[in-house]
C-alpha cells in the first residue's frame, strides 16, 4: 500500500482536486488515512483470521502438532501421503461427491420450478413464498430432530405415506443406498433460499420478451427454455457455484443424523468429508492430517469453481451494467 | 447494481400485471386454478414437518412415533416438564446472548468497514475490496482448525468469545451489502456535512448510520439467524464444557441422543420435539417481523453473483 502518490499539501483545497475524475492517482492524505482507519477492522481480521489462518493451516498440514504443548514437529509431506493411503479419504470424498451430484441439480430444478410457479400465480404469491420460506428459518438441529423420525424406516411418516400407495419404503437411515437421498430430501425441504434468488431474477426478465414470443407462437415450455433460462442464467450460475461449495461441506445434517452418537447403522455410506475432517481434528486431534484434508478440499473446490466459471462464461448472459 | 431499499421493493414481489390487457385475463381460468392447486400441494409438503413437530411435542413419549397429526392424548405437561428434563432455559439464554453479540458486533463493524470502502478514496481501495469479495469464496473448513488454535492460544477456549469474536472484524458478504447501500446515498449529503464541519466519524455516525438502518437490519437478522443455527461452532467450542453452558443447537443434539430410543436412550423423544419447537419459534417470529429484510438479503446474495 504505497502512499507515495498521496498529495502532501494538507491545505483547504484538497477536496476539490481529489474529487475530479481526471486525477485518479491523487489522494487526499487525511481522507486516505481516515479511509484506512475505517477499514482497519477488516484489515486486522483479514490478517489474523484469513491470511493468518491460511498460513497457519498450511504450516500445520506439514507438521505433527502436539496439542498439549502446542509444539509443531515437522512432518514433511507425510500428512499428504496419508491422504492417499487412508481409504476413508477416498470413501468420504466419494460420498460427498455423490451427494453433491444428486443434491445440486435437484435443488436448482426444484427451486427454479417453485420460483416459476410463484412468478406466474396471480393471487397469493406472497403467502406461498412466506410458507415455503419457513423451513429455511428452522434451525438445522430441529430439522434433523424432525427428520430423524420422519425418515425412520419402520415407523416414519414418509414410509407410512408411501405404504398408502402400496410402496414399501426403504430403511432411509440404515440402508447405505438411501443415506444420501435422505439428506438430499432434508436439503430440498430448505430450498427456499435458492428459490428466492431465482424469484428475484425472474422479476427482472422483461415481460415484452414473452409477449413477442407468444405472438410468434412459442408455448410456455418453449418460452421457458428460450427466454427464461437464458435471461436468468446469471442466477443459475451463481446458485450452482454456491450450492456446490455448500454440498461439499455438508456437515450438520450428516453429523446430527448419523454421527451424534455411536449408534450409526451405516458408517461407511454416511461418512461425509466434512464429518471425517471434524472427527480427525476435534475427536482424534490429528490436526496435521485434518489440515491437509482441509487443503485438499480447498483445492478441489477451487478446481471445481474454476471449471464452473469457465463453462458458465460460455452460457451466462450478463446484462450490461456489471 | 444492487441498491438496497431504493430500487427494489421486497414487500411487493407479486407479479405486477396491472397493465396487462385481455390476453392475460383469458388465462385466469383453468391455468391459474391448476397453478394454485399445485402451490397449495407444496404448501402441505413444506408445512407437514412443522405441523408434525407441533403435534409430536404434545404427545406422550409412547405416541411420538405414531404419526397421527392430532395427538390421541394431549399431553400439555410436556411443556412444563421439559424445563426440569433439560437445562433448556440456560441454552436459550446462552443462544440469545451469543446471537445478539454476534449480530450486533458484525453489523456495526461491517458498517464501519463498508463506509470506509464506499466513501473514502485511498490507494489500493479496489484491490482491497476485491480481497474482501475473494474471502467469501474461502471454505470455512480451511480456516476452522487454525482458528480453533488461535483461540486456544488466547486462552479464550471454553468461553463464549470464539462463538462471536471474529465478528468484531466485519464479514465479507455484510461489508459488500452495506457498501452497496452507502453507494446509493448521494455524495452531496456528505460534502454538505463536511462543509458544516462534521468529522469523518461524525459523517458516518450521524448521517450514514441512521440512513442505513434497513441494510443494518438485514445484516443483524441474517447473522442472528446464523448464530442461532450455529451447530458446528458450538460442537467445537462448547461441547467439552458444562451442560448449562451449551447453546440451544448443541443442547438439542445432546437431547436427541439422551432420549433417542434407538441407542438405549430413555425414549422420551417428546422433550426433543418441545425443545426443537421452542428454538424454532423465535426464528419464525423473527421472520414474520422482518420478512422483507430476509428476502431482500437473500435476493442481494444472488445479485452479487
Amino acid at each position: 500500500m504505497a502512499l507515495t502518490t498521496v498529495r502532501s499539501s494538507a491545505g483547504g483545497k484538497r477536496r476539490e482536486e481529489s474529487a475530479g475524475p481526471l486525477t485518479p492517482k491523487r489522494y487526499d492524505r487525511r481522507e486516505a488515512i481516515a479511509g484506512y482507519l475505517f477499514i482497519s477492522p477488516w484489515i486486522i481480521g483479514f490478517l489474523i483470521f484469513t491470511l493468518g489462518t491460511m498460513i497457519y493451516s498450511l504450516a500445520i498440514s506439514f507438521s505433527h502438532l502436539n496439542l498439549a504443548t502446542n509444539l509443531m514437529r515437522p512432518a514433511g509431506t507425510s500428512n499428504y501421503q496419508r491422504l492417499l493411503e487412508d481409504p476413508k479419504i477416498a470413501a468420504s470424498l466419494g460420498n460427498t461427491l455423490f451427494y453433491a451430484v444428486l443434491a445440486v441439480p435437484l435443488e436448482i430444478c426444484f427451486a427454479l420450478f417453485l420460483a416459476s410457479l410463484l412468478n406466474r400465480v396471480r393471487r397469493g404469491a406472497g403467502f406461498f413464498r412466506t410458507v415455503y420460506y419457513l423451513p429455511k428459518m428452522t434451525p438445522a438441529v430441529a430439522t434433523a430432530a424432525i427428520f430423524l423420525l420422519l425418515l425412520n424406516g419402520n415407523t416414519g411418516a414418509i414410509n407410512q405415506f408411501l405404504r398408502f400407495f402400496g410402496i414399501a419404503g426403504p430403511q432411509w437411515l440404515v440402508d447405505p443406498a438411501w443415506v444420501k437421498p435422505s439428506i438430499v430430501m432434508m436439503t430440498l425441504w430448505g430450498v427456499s433460499g435458492t428459490m428466492v434468488i431465482f424469484l428475484a431474477a425472474l422479476k427482472n426478465v422483461p415481460r415484452e420478451l414473452y409477449e413477442v414470443a407468444s405472438l410468434d407462437g412459442a408455448g410456455p415450455v418453449r418460452q421457458f427454455f428460450s427466454i427464461t433460462v437464458p435471461m436468468i442464467s446469471g442466477a443459475i450460475f451463481f446458485n450452482v457455484i454456491i450450492l456446490t461449495i455448500a454440498a461439499f461441506q455438508v456437515f450438520d445434517q450428516a453429523y446430527l443424523l448419523f454421527w451424534r452418537d455411536t449408534s450409526n447403522a451405516s458408517p461407511e455410506a454416511s461418512l461425509f468429508y466434512a464429518v471425517y475432517l471434524f472427527q480427525q481434528a476435534f475427536q482424534q486431534f490429528n490436526f496435521g492430517f485434518a489440515a491437509a484434508m482441509a487443503w485438499l478440499l480447498f483445492v478441489i473446490l477451487m478446481i471445481l469453481t474454476a471449471i464452473q466459471v469457465k463453462v458458465g462464461n460460455r452460457f451466462v448472459y450478463y446484462e450490461g451494467d456489471r | 447494481m444492487a441498491t438496497i431499499g431504493a430500487s427494489t421493493k421486497p414487500g411487493t414481489l407479486q407479479p405486477a400485471d396491472a397493465g396487462r390487457p385481455s390476453r392475460r385475463r383469458r388465462r385466469w381460468g383453468i391455468g391459474q386454478i391448476l397453478l394454485t392447486a399445485l402451490l397449495i400441494g407444496f404448501t402441505a409438503l413444506f408445512l407437514y414437518p412443522l405441523v408434525w413437530l407441533v403435534s409430536a411435542s404434545l404427545k406422550p413419549g409412547s405416541q411420538v412415533f405414531d404419526n397421527s397429526l392430532i395427538p390421541k392424548t394431549w399431553q400439555w405437561s410436556n411443556y412444563a416438564d421439559v424445563w426440569d428434563q433439560l437445562p433448556l432455559l440456560h441454552w436459550i439464554f446462552n443462544s440469545v446472548v451469543i446471537a445478539i453479540l454476534a449480530a450486533g458486533l458484525v453489523a456495526v463493524s461491517s458498517s464501519v468497514v463498508a463506509f470506509g470502502f464506499a466513501y473514502f478514496r485511498f490507494p489500493a481501495r479496489n484491490l482491497l475490496f476485491g480481497l474482501v469479495l475473494g474471502t467469501m469464496m474461502l471454505p470455512g473448513s480451511v480456516t476452522m482448525i487454525p482458528t480453533y488454535l488461535i483461540w486456544k492460544q488466547t486462552g479464550l477456549l471454553g468461553s463464549w468469545v470464539p462463538m462471536f469474536g471474529a465478528n468484531l472484524f466485519g464479514s465479507a458478504f455484510y461489508i459488500f451489502l452495506q457498501r452497496q447501500f452507502y453507494l446509493g446515498l448521494p455524495r452531496e449529503l456528505f460534502e454538505a456535512a463536511r462543509i458544516d464541519g462534521a468529522s469523518y466519524w461524525g459523517m458516518f455516525w450521524r448521517i450514514a448510520m441512521p440512513l442505513s438502518i434497513p441494510s443494518f437490519v438485514i445484516v443483524f437478522l441474517f447473522e442472528f439467524q446464523a448464530s442461532w443455527n450455529n451447530f458446528q461452532g458450538a460442537l467445537i467450542y462448547l461441547n467439552g464444557g458444562s451442560l448449562n453452558n451449551f447453546t440451544a443447537p448443541l443442547g438439542i443434539a445432546y437431547a436427541m441422543t439422551k432420549y433417542s430410543p434407538t441407542n438405549g436412550g430413555q425414549g422420551d423423544y417428546q422433550y426433543v420435539m418441545v425443545a426443537s419447537l421452542l428454538v424454532t419459534i423465535p426464528m419464525l417470529l423473527l421472520f414474520s417481523l422482518g420478512q422483507r429484510y430476509f428476502i431482500e438479503g437473500v435476493a442481494t446474495q444472488g445479485r452479487k453473483g
